[in-house]
């Protein structure tokens, strides 16, 4: 079957769905509203090689326009696809139907643990908002003036922050996390991940005021070791070690008063 | 409660799962061994009664684990009720002072001479 | 938001969090329970001598095997989770969890065996 035939011709959106040549039907169920809301299910022509991102794509394009979801690279770069596939966070662009279909079915719903705005797009500004809380950003003290700074690249700091260095924001650790779900302040993994990578930047003097914002129940000492994060990261960060990292650092800075 | 007191806590809780670990090990080392072919008030009694040994060793016993499992309650009752502030503070700090009373009480039981 | 359930939470890093916080608050609820009973030796030898006739029941007997096992189960557990955070990350820690897991079962075991030899 041709691409375009599948697609379906421009303005022609039958509602009813085709089959693939085999005649393979996909049963997808797909979260639409918002927190309350409920899924619908659509029949989507099983393909060769589809990613759960082609099937949205297709569900929007060819049965229901009104489909609101997001995607942006659609290979596996900038994470603004990550959804809740079959209960688990995943980056669609790069999950496989085949790897995932349990009995000839999907369930896709948005991903947990954020506001849904519709469907299957959820509002991201609480997670950026931690990001920021725990002084997700770098903080340097030289100019254009001063020479390059020195960083050893096989150092054990550096070698930290290049195992975390990596991360794109999207969301899939933070969705995964049940002490997000139980704890509203609970910093999360992407955020206190970024924290550790700027804790072992040696370029960075904002290391005071960093570990007193990661420090505390609402912050590293809050991660009860359940690593979702670190089994669901689509870049194999594992952010429990970032963490348990900082609770190592605030320890010797509470010893030394310089908490 | 501010940051560093909760740093405290937690800092309080890993010291005395580390002090428990080794305690545990003798305790449990101890039940197995004295419950071979039954156990009776007088074979306990006759080990721990007068012993100033067992008595520092269970009174140590009873503070840690006075410290450890308070602590850790605090996380199970916020994250699985919600429940946070003072009032859930207090309510711990009295379930950690029951707990310390109570064990030094069945420690002078059981090695008060 | 939308949460969780058990799809995510399969894996043994997780499993290890649930045998760890159960067994904890389960303690927890025994302590007071064991500092009472323990307590009765005060009322003299004899009053804790008939105490402890009465956990000679078996179904009493098969109550302390589980909180043998609870603690060994937290003991161990708590163990791995201060490795985790006190060592350096290393990837042996699904080992560690094995190891856990290992050692909870001989320490039943032990206890099972001297009941019932």
């Amino acid at each position: 079957m041709k691409r375009e035939d599948a697609i379906g011709a421009a303005g022609a959106t039958p509602a009813t769905s085709r089959l693939s040549p085999s005649g393979e039907a996909l049963r997808v169920r797909i979260w639409r509203g918002d927190e309350s809301g409920g899924y619908q299910e659509f029949d989507v022509p099983r393909l060769e090689s589809q990613t759960v991102l082609d099937v949205v794509t297709y569900v929007q394009r060819v049965l229901d326009p009104t489909l609101a979801y997001r995607f942006a690279c659609r290979v596996g770069m900038c994470g603004s696809c990550a959804m809740t596939v079959n209960g688990q966070a995943r980056w669609t662009c790069r999950t496989h139907v085949s790897k995932v279909v349990s009995d000839g079915t999907l369930e896709i719903a948005p991903l947990h643990n954020l506001p849904v705005v519709r469907d299957l797009v959820t509002d991201m500004t609480p997670f950026f908002d931690k990001w920021a809380r725990a002084k997700g950003q770098f903080k340097g003290d030289r100019t254009r003036r001063d020479d390059f700074a020195r960083v050893e690249p096989a150092s054990v700091q550096r070698r930290r922050v290049d195992a975390g260095i990596e991360c794109i924001g999207c969301g899939v650790c933070y969705s995964s996390c049940d002490v997000v779900t139980w704890n509203p302040d609970y910093l999360g993994p992407a955020a206190l991940n970024r924290a550790w990578t700027l804790a072992n930047d040696v370029r960075d003097v904002a290391q005071r005021d960093r570990l007193a914002a990661v420090a505390g129940d609402a912050g590293c000492h809050a991660c009860h070791t359940q690593m979702t994060c670190t089994e669901r990261c689509p870049k194999g960060i594992e952010p429990t070690a970032g963490i348990n990292g900082l609770k190592r650092m605030v320890a010797v800075a509470a010893l030394k008063g310089d908490l | 409660m501010n940051t560093r007191t909760q740093v405290l806590l937690w800092t309080a809780q890993r010291a005395s799962a580390a002090v428990l670990a080794v305690f545990v090990l003798v305790h449990l080392a101890v039940i197995i061994y004295a419950v071979r072919n039954g156990l009776t008030a007088a074979e306990i009694l006759g080990r721990t009664q007068g012993s100033a040994g067992w008595a520092a060793f269970y009174g140590l016993f009873v503070a840690a684990v006075s410290i450890h499992a308070p602590i850790g309650l605090r996380a199970v009752l916020g994250e699985t009720l919600g429940w946070q502030g003072r009032g859930r503070d207090f309510a711990l700090l009295l379930f950690a002072l029951l707990l310390f009373a109570w064990g030094l009480r069945a420690v002078w039981a059981v090695t008060g001479a | 938001m939308m949460k969780n359930d058990y799809r995510s939470h399969n894996h043994p890093a997780y499993w290890a969090f649930v045998v760890h916080r159960v067994s904890g608050v389960l303690l927890t609820l025994f302590l007071p329970v064991h500092f009472w009973a323990l307590a009765q030796a005060l009322q003299g030898e004899a009053r804790f001598d008939s105490f402890l006739r009465w956990t000679e029941q078996p179904l009493v007997k098969a109550g302390e095997v589980a909180l043998i096992l609870l603690l060994a189960a937290h003991l161990t557990g708590g163990v791995r989770v201060l490795m985790l955070e006190f060592l350096a990350w290393r990837g042996w820690q699904k080992n560690l969890l094995a190891g856990a897991a290992g050692a909870t079962l001989v320490a039943g075991l032990a206890f099972m065996l001297n009941l019932w030899p």
